[in-house]
């Protein structure tokens, strides 16, 4: 019942100490322009180079960003241990990963869309006709980064050595994201751009499987 | 502070809690009746956070149970929810006072959240800095806060893990009278305190703990002070 109303106003607080101090926006940006620059002048790949090696980079670089992002996640909570202020507050514990979630995918795509520009032109690929089946296919896949970065945030916010776990958690997961994401934005950035239909299928049931389990298992992830 | 209508009790029973190779508690069983104010002392990692953490439901306990009785919903442990005051103050530092409350009051539900912040702001004494942000705030302030946010929603059962950490002398006499104020209203505390003070005084029955287990448990005078005291009874 409360499920909603709750994460609506965890999303807010989400967005409100985000926006106030765009601490995470702003190193995640250039955590991805320098990735994005240095293999550019490492390889100077020309059009047709970067149109079929782009992708596995951009989301290469979307997910080892997204590693750094989610880190923050849960492990501000551990800081004045507002994470049990929140446990003893909401009903349902779902609503402290949902709001969390929405508001990692929204910073997530933020990023990506601010970055996308930059890496059409630094790539010269262009993106302005297939720029809505883009940006379906990088809000499916942050969503999916996001669901199963956010868990695992929740599980290495508590470990020793907790800035190394969360990659070599959530990286392997999110295989299956990157090679089908690469894929699919490999179709949309050919001379005669397609959409992988399958691709898209895949990328919504990944991220429905894993937002089911975080439904089912996410309070136990909370506990001390 | 308006009285509780329907009071509620606490029972621990044969409770343990294991962290790894450490047993923190062992067969702790007590019965707290509503309206009880409890005072926990021992020594530290005699076991008192972790007992309070499980009568807020922070920490499951590996073996035994914790119930909850006496209140008009039948004591259903998922309708209890205890105030809690912890040793860190559980608030966001990247927000104001007035954000902090308003945050806790709507995830609580709490019927006109402005309103009932606004009375807890000037409850504390932090009416004049409800804009600024914790992280300017001194410790005494923040600890303050974390009272308000452990009152917001008007708890029926009160657990403060030693609530003076910080407290300059008139704050703790402010936090005495305000603790005198809640158990004169009916609600159940339990807290945690190291030695006697004026809010040791407050209360009316002594537990201490030892390595995990209850070692003396007292309502009355002489025994009192010196579970308090750690002198020998």
């Amino acid at each position: 019942m409360s499920l909603l109303p709750n994460t609506a106003v965890l999303f807010g607080k989400e967005l409100r100490t985000e926006f106030r101090s765009r601490e995470l926006l702003t190193t995640t940006v250039v955590f991805i322009l320098i990735v994005l620059f240095m293999f550019s002048i490492s390889f100077r790949p020309t059009s047709d180079e970067s149109r079929q090696i782009g992708p596995g980079l951009l989301w290469l670089a979307f997910l080892f960003a997204a590693s750094l992002m989610l880190q923050h996640s849960f492990l501000s909570e551990q800081h004045n241990d507002t994470l049990s202020a929140l446990r003893l507050s909401v009903s349902d514990p779902f609503a402290i990963f949902f709001a969390k979630l929405a508001a990692n995918t929204l910073f997530l795509l933020l990023t990506e869309l601010l970055l996308l520009p930059i890496f059409a032109t630094m790539y010269n690929v262009p993106i302005v006709p297939v720029f809505h089946w883009l940006l379906l296919v990088f809000f499916l896949g942050s969503l999916g980064t996001a669901i199963v970065g956010t868990a695992f945030s929740a599980i290495s916010a508590q470990a020793r050595m907790r800035e190394l776990l969360l990659p070599l958690l959530m990286l392997p997961l999110l295989t299956p994201i990157l090679i089908v994401s690469t894929e699919v934005t490999k179709g949309l950035f050919d001379r005669a751009p397609y959409l992988q239909w399958e691709g898209v299928g895949f990328l919504a049931v990944f991220d429905l499987v894993f937002l089911t389990a975080l439904w089912l298992f996410g309070e136990y992830l909370l506990e001390e | 502070m308006p009285p509780v209508s329907s009071p509620v009790g606490l029972r621990f029973e044969n409770i343990d809690k294991r962290y790894g190779g450490l047993l923190a508690l062992r067969g702790v069983s007590l019965t707290i009746a509503p309206g009880e104010c409890v005072v926990f002392a021992g020594r530290n990692g005699s076991g008192k956070t972790t007992l309070l953490r499980i009568a807020a439901r922070l920490v499951r306990p590996s073996r035994g149970t914790l119930s909850f009785s006496g209140d008009s919903t039948g004591g259903n442990e998922n309708t209890v929810r205890p105030g809690f005051v912890a040793h860190a103050t559980m608030v966001y530092d990247e927000l104001t006072a007035e954000e902090n409350l308003l945050l806790f009051a709507r995830l609580q539900c709490v019927a006109q959240p402005e309103n009932r912040v606004e009375s807890l702001l000037q409850e504390v004494g932090l009416e004049g800095r409800r804009a600024s942000l914790v992280r300017t705030f001194s410790r005494g302030m923040r600890q303050r806060m974390a009272i308000a946010r452990a009152l917001l929603h008007e708890p029926s059962v009160l657990l403060l893990d030693e609530p003076a950490t910080g407290l300059d002398p008139q704050g703790v006499t402010w936090l005495a009278g305000t603790i005198r104020l809640l158990r004169d209203s009916g609600r159940t505390i339990l807290m945690s305190l190291h030695g006697e003070s004026e809010i040791s005084s407050l209360g009316t029955r002594a537990v201490r703990l030892d390595a995990g287990s209850v070692v003396a448990d007292t309502r009355t005078g002489a025994t009192f002070r010196s579970i308090l005291t750690f002198a020998d009874a």
